[in-house]
């Protein structure tokens, strides 16, 4: 094995009550995915404001995923579906601006979805990892 | 005072080049902009950068130091990089006087050792201005636009680029363009400035007076009732600090990058709501006190402090920037009042 | 080039300070140029006939003094809207930002406002008088001994060539005729970076921010940028940052701004204007709004008081965003 083999970090933001219980799942499971993936778990995928997505770019996340509820099934009613429309502005734009556009995702995972977590997990890892590091939004005093 | 053709300027900055870093304006999407030179960039003859060349000496950012915690220990570093040999062409004479203002800030005690070590590096080449703009009112602060200061003026005619070295730093870069360049006496000079003055004298801002201001005028200025008029529709935007040559005002602060703190300075402005903000509040709390606390400090308590000299150039770049066209010549007009008319 | 003169605006001023429906007039004041225009308030008739002015350059939009200047003001403030200032007037509204009771609105019409830096481009630089004869405009400068002539339609400032509408939204009273919802070509240039590669894109937009010196004229311009405390002036925010220290710092100011005004803004192009270094600002805020156009329908914000904006809205069928991407490589 490669000693200098290129590892991202990649940051999920996971919905309390569908997708950090779907990860949950995925533990208990024992279904494997990439210790790289960092989880961040917020009361819902709608309260994770773009600018949360920008700050984990610039403090080195080299992918940004947010998950929650499938549409329907939010805990709050509607957050997902805000969720839906602000990510899809914000994905535009920075893909407006030249950031790799498989840099960001949204994804919907249940509570009961662990082997979808984990597939999720392993193939976004895959696709930054493929991509490499972050250049175009990094902050280079952010860097070791 | 030495020569050389017009055609062989871009062989000068090649060779300025060889040794230091040599920048001058060049023409952008954004307007003239200092860049560096290299053999692809054109030396752009519009009268005044956007930005001005303060930039060189006083950055918009630049980092004090940092520091890293590990357990109780706080490691302390020194960010300063050894500034190495610069030359900035081109700069007008209204920008060369502004040094004389950030000289005052900086380099009188304490002094300021970033900019200090900058200015020990710099080698400022001044150009003669020969279509001053309608927004230009050096004249005004005395200011000769034909014979601007720096270490070397320049005078460009048609055919010819004149030098004349002013300073020590100044006649070791001469020394070095010696091979391209010849005696010559003033004549062309001479005559070059005679007719820039002459459209000097046509400037529509030419009668500017600034005798209603000035060191002890701050108890008769600071009530004027024209602040309330002039200051309503600033929109409170940092344009005007940000484009000025002598505007010096800077924040300190910290950044945290998650692994350690980068302490930093940088341009910061009196129209913003948190200039000077301190741990009761700010001490202005409207833009008609910020907007005037500007003009004042140029005005008065600069030359109040700095034996008369105004912390103004009259380069004329806030009448051209400034979204809503409020700037320093309407101050001067309406609150110097009859000294104008 | 204008229609409406300045007369004619003194003249209805001048009436309604006398008859008492207004107490104060937010109009343009001539400087020592004639391109030279500040936002003033005018509160008699003496002050409209000295310094009141209407010409091609009064292009601020005065929609945002409202906020601070009506309640200031005891009485009615009268101020002059143009069609594009008309949408902000309306946006503002939404957002219960200024009182309607306290404004008299007069909607004056606007052939397109013109751009000095233009002017300067063609006639050079020492301009000393701009005089408009219809559809040309003279400009005496301290270079020529006669006036160029040239046409004011190649000086038009950027937002005018692309003007969307000559309509006005919002009036107590209009001068003159009403316009029409313009089609116009406002998104050419978004499509254009669009069809470009990310590589591309990203070389642009890096040369377009790096010129930036946030000076913030772009947002304390905009109207839709009318909070009390901007994110980026609060020290609390943890993103607060006078200065753009590198190329993040300018991206991520620009990219939240345009998302702060994502839905709201109006397209009047005042952040463009402004700008002193140029910065096409205005090509990030219509990615916005032509990417919600075509996500989520056809939507002008400030078209109606009271509209709900794409992005505090859903329905259960949205695309997701994955498909944004994928719907625009199959277009390609």
């Amino acid at each position: 094995m490669q000693v200098n083999e290129y590892k991202p970090l990649i940051v999920a933001f996971c919905c309390n009550w569908c997708s950090y219980a779907g990860a949950d799942l995925a533990g208990n499971n024992r279904l494997n995915y990439p210790a790289d993936v960092k989880i961040i778990r917020v009361p819902c995928s709608c309260r994770v404001n773009p600018m949360f997505v920008l700050r984990a770019f610039q403090r080195g996340a080299d992918g940004v995923i947010i998950c929650g509820c499938h549409p329907g099934d939010c805990h709050y009613t509607s957050g997902n579906y805000y969720t839906r429309r602000r990510m899809a502005a914000l994905f535009s734009m920075l893909d407006y601006l030249g950031i790799e556009k498989e840099r960001t995702r949204v994804e919907w995972v249940s509570a009961a979805e662990g082997a979808k977590f984990a597939a999720t997990m392993n193939d976004f890892v895959e696709t930054v990892t493929a991509l490499g590091e972050n250049k175009r939004l990094e902050d280079l005093r952010c860097k070791k | 005072m030495r020569k050389c053709k017009a055609e062989k300027l871009n062989d000068i900055f090649a060779l300025i080049a060889q040794d230091m870093t040599l920048y001058l304006p060049v023409d952008t999407e954004g307007g003239a902009a200092f860049t560096k030179w290299n053999e692809n960039v054109k030396y752009s003859e519009s009268l005044n950068t956007v930005r001005s060349p303060k930039d060189f000496f006083f950055p918009q950012t630049e980092n004090l130091m940092a520091f890293k915690t590990e357990g109780k220990n706080i490691e302390i570093i020194d960010t300063r990089s050894e500034t190495e040999d610069f030359a900035v062409f081109g700069v007008r004479a209204c920008d060369t006087k502004s040094f004389d203002v950030l000289d005052r800030v900086f380099l009188s005690d304490p002094v300021d050792s970033y900019y200090a070590n900058r200015r020990e590096h710099g080698v400022i080449i001044s150009v003669a201005c020969t279509r001053p703009s309608e927004t230009c009112f050096c004249t005004a602060f005395d200011i000769d636009a034909t014979s601007p200061q720096g270490d070397i003026s320049v005078w460009k005619t048609e055919t010819d680029v004149y030098f004349e070295a002013n300073t020590e730093k100044g006649a070791a870069l001469m020394e070095k363009l010696s091979a391209l360049t010849e005696d010559c006496d003033n004549t062309a000079v001479e005559s070059a400035k005679e007719s820039t003055k002459a459209i000097l004298s046509r400037l529509p801002l030419k009668d500017l007076k600034l005798s209603a201001f000035g060191g002890g005028k701050t108890m008769e200025l600071f009530e004027n009732e024209a602040w309330d008029e002039l200051s309503q529709s600033c929109l409170g935007c940092g344009t005007c600090t940000f484009v000025c040559p002598t505007c010096q005002c800077y924040d300190i602060k910290d950044f945290n990058t998650g692994n350690s703190v980068v302490r930093f300075r940088c341009w910061d402005s009196c129209m913003y709501s948190d200039f000077t903000k301190m741990a009761h509040g700010n001490n202005r709390l409207t833009q008609k006190e910020r907007f005037r606390q500007r003009f004042m400090h140029k005005l008065v308590y600069y030359p109040e402090n700095n034996d008369g000299l105004f912390s103004c150039v009259g380069c004329g770049r806030c009448l051209a920037k400034c979204p809503i066209s409020m700037n320093i010549v309407k101050v001067i007009k309406k609150i110097g009042g009859k000294t104008n008319e | 080039m204008q229609k409406i003169t300045r007369e004619q605006l003194i003249d209805k001023a001048s009436k309604l300070l006398s008859n008492g429906t207004v107490s104060c007039v937010l109009g343009w004041k001539l400087g020592d140029f004639d391109y030279d225009v500040t936002p003033a308030v005018f509160n008699t008739v003496e002050e409209l006939n000295e310094g009141f002015v209407f010409n091609d350059f009064c292009g601020a939009n005065f929609s945002k003094y409202l906020v601070a200047k009506t309640g200031k003001v005891d009485g009615k403030i009268l101020v002059f809207l143009k069609p594009c200032d008309t949408y902000s007037f309306n946006q503002l509204l939404t957002e219960h930002r200024f009182d309607r009771e306290k404004v008299y609105a007069v909607g004056i019409p606007c052939e397109g406002m013109a751009d000095i830096a233009k002017v300067k481009a063609i006639c050079g630089e020492g301009v000393l008088a701009i005089g408009t004869d219809g559809e040309k405009m003279t400009v005496a400068t301290l270079y020529s001994d006669e006036p160029a002539l040239i046409d004011a339609k190649d000086v038009l400032a950027e937002r005018c060539e692309n003007c969307k509408s000559k309509k006005h939204v919002a009036y107590d009273e209009l001068l003159g005729e009403e316009g029409d919802v313009i089609e116009s070509n406002r998104f050419d240039e978004v499509a254009k970076l669009e069809a470009m590669s990310a590589d591309e894109r990203f070389a642009f937009w890096q040369n377009e921010l790096s010129r930036c010196i946030r000076c913030n004229a772009c947002r304390d311009a905009c109207p839709a940028c009318t909070c009390e405390k901007c994110v980026f002036d609060n020290p609390t925010s943890g993103v607060e940052n006078k200065s753009p220290a590198n190329s993040f710092e300018e991206k991520l100011f620009h990219i939240i701004r345009a998302y702060h005004v994502a839905g709201r803004c109006t397209d009047c192009g005042e952040c463009s204007r402004v700008c002193p270094q140029n910065i096409p600002l205005h090509l990030l805020n219509r990615k916005f709004i032509k990417d919600m156009n075509e996500f989520y329908g056809e939507y002008q914000a400030g078209a109606e008081v009271g509209m709900r904006a794409p992005l505090v809205d859903y329905t259960t069928e949205d695309l997701e965003p994955g498909e944004v991407f994928d719907r625009r490589d199959t277009d390609a």
